[in-house]
């Protein structure tokens, strides 16, 4: 008797969180549907009927106008730095899973505390050195996708490592021996036997480093005017947004949190490891 | 082949990009931080003036020190409040009940949505005019709820928002350390006849506190960072409300153009964070080696 109770309360009290956590965002769709002459007056809770949902919250922003060019930054700055960083977090990683490095243990730690750092801190010399310091010509890293892809490695590479280094390390190294007795060079070693066997690590690893890299917003904010403005940045030109706006800023906001939804049905185990960096057991 | 060489070589791209991305701002923001630089005021030009000058200021700047004490009230505030949550959470988490993995997966979904989308979602959630929470406020209990207007409602809006977002990662992270409890010191108390409150208060939460540590450490640098949501929501006002030292940063240092003081700012920031960082990383220490003394 006691147990059902007990199980009762459970339920409901999870119902409740639940509904705590999904009702924010089922509003936020709701008014990426809606025009602006219904959501005047009192709100309306019952869900859009499909032939009624009002595209042009959607169309207008990213088809008519900028946020489409957003959107296209955000797929390439988040794409290439996934890359970039899984890339070289391999090539890192097996240097210091495989080799006897003097500093491995400082530099691992150097790298660690990178990420702790607040960005808000970094933001000016970050804009100072990206404005007038590395330039070559009349070009600079400012407003360029390639200053972002280069500056989100410093968050991700570090949290790459550490979760790949777990797993290079759990491949027993009689399986390099082997290939090099073979014949082998480094590249096939990497490319043959630690990339298929660690492949699953590598993949969450690649995704973790894309929603990041999604997700920023202070610095792509900071460093970057026109031409390489992220989906957050433009999210946040509606900070002054009154009445009309909010079905298209609600549209836009929908569309940025996509990818992070497609995601969590993929990473999910790991997003708490992720969080932490392993340092809870999990 | 020499294989030290081999490994540098592995490693090399990822030193270069951090040192550039990471460790030359970190000494660029130091250096500037001795200078007077106004590019659209009166030092157009960098101008020395003496080692301690922008500190100085900076001590005696009320604004930045009202900003900082804020941030670390609204850190303290959150961790509590997550803290009591996220725990009650995790350990009910721990006996089964019907639906307990679709609710568990729901309550992931805050922690992949990026801050500013969080902010956005809370804006359109309770602003007046739009939200429904405002309206049922006003209906149900005639409680004129307008987080623009009012400084109290704004910090505590921020602090909602907050757990919202972050009590998720509180929860799955205590679990993640409460399944990995040993077993016998249960079984041990049991014997012994100790009740579920004594097991609990002697036993789960001491062995739980390298694990506790860890959460308050991380939530607490991500409390003292907040800007995004912030940001988003309410811009840092009214007034002063919600004005974290990372939004008091971005304000004035880009609407004012005041890089020399902004970089002192940025450098007793980092410098501020990393205290706390390590008067939380000697707690932890001293308490896991008390651990090991009993």
């Amino acid at each position: 008797m006691n147990k059902v109770l007990y199980k009762t309360f459970s339920v409901v009290i999870w119902s409740l969180f639940t509904i705590i956590t999904l009702f924010p965002i089922y509003w936020m769709i709701l008014v990426s549907t809606r025009t602006p002459v219904q959501l005047y007056g009192k709100p309306n809770l019952y869900p859009t009927f499909l032939e009624k949902i009002h595209w042009k919250n959607y169309t207008r922003p990213f088809v008519d106008g900028v946020f489409g060019d957003y959107l296209m930054n955000s797929i390439i700055v988040a794409t290439s730095n996934a890359l970039l960083v899984t890339v070289l977090a391999i090539m890192a990683t097996y240097a210091l899973s495989r080799y006897k490095i003097a500093a491995a243990e400082t530099i691992f730690f150097w790298t660690m505390t990178n990420r702790m750092a607040p960005p808000a801190a970094f933001m000016l010399p970050l804009f100072l050195l990206f404005t007038l310091v590395f330039k070559y010509g009349d070009s600079n890293l400012f407003d360029t996708k390639i200053g972002l892809i280069l500056l989100y490695c410093v968050f991700n590479l570090p949290f790459a490592i550490w979760l790949l280094k777990g797993i290079f390390d759990g491949i027993p190294k009689d399986l390099d021996e082997a290939m090099i007795v073979d014949g082998a060079n480094l590249f096939t070693i990497i490319s043959k036997l630690i990339v298929p066997l660690a492949a699953p690590g590598i993949a969450v690893t690649a995704l973790l480093s894309f929603l990041f890299a999604w997700n920023e917003y202070l610095l792509a904010a900071t460093l970057t005017s026109v031409y390489a403005r992220t989906i957050p940045t433009g999210l946040s030109e509606f900070v002054t947004t009154t009445g009309t706006e909010w079905g298209t800023m609600a549209a836009v906001a929908v569309v940025s949190m996509l990818p992070a939804l497609i995601f969590l049905a993929l990473v999910q185990k790991y997003i708490v490891s992720g969080l932490t960096f392993g340092a809870v057991k999990g | 082949m020499n294989s030290s060489k081999t490994a540098w070589l592995l490693l090399s791209p990822t030193i270069v990009i951090l040192i550039i991305v990471g460790l030359l701002p970190f000494l660029y923001v130091l250096y500037v931080g001795f200078f007077n630089w106004m590019p659209l005021g009166k030092n157009k030009e960098m101008e020395f003036i003496n080692f301690g000058y922008n500190y100085r200021e900076l001590v005696f700047d009320k604004f930045f020190i009202d900003s900082v004490w804020r941030s670390i009230r609204f850190a303290i505030v959150t961790l509590a409040l997550e803290l009591t949550l996220g725990f009650l959470l995790a350990l009910s988490l721990l006996s089964s009940f019907p639906l307990k993995a679709f609710f568990r997966s729901v309550h992931t979904l805050p922690l992949v949505i990026a801050p500013i989308v969080v902010g956005a979602i809370f804006k359109l959630f309770l602003v007046q005019g739009l939200g429904p929470i405002p309206f049922l406020a006003k209906e149900l209990f005639g409680f004129k709820l307008n987080y623009m207007s009012s400084e109290a409602q704004a910090f505590w809006t921020i602090v909602v928002m907050d757990v919202w977002h972050w009590t998720p990662f509180v929860t799955l992270t205590l679990l993640a350390g409460l399944s990995a409890l040993p077993q016998d010191p249960y079984e041990s108390a049991k014997i012994d006849g100790a009740n579920n409150f004594q097991i609990f208060i002697y036993i789960t939460i001491p062995m739980l506190v390298p694990v506790l540590i860890v959460v308050i450490f991380i939530r607490m640098m991500d409390s003292l960072k907040i800007v995004d949501e912030v940001w988003m929501l309410t811009a840092g006002g009214p007034g002063y409300s919600t004005r974290f030292t990372g939004i008091h940063i971005w304000k004035e240092v880009f609407e004012k153009r005041t890089y020399g003081y902004g970089s002192a700012m940025s450098v007793l920031y980092l410098y501020i964070t990393i205290v706390i960082c390590w008067i939380l990383y000697s707690v932890m220490v001293s308490r896991g080696k008390a651990n090991e003394d009993e």
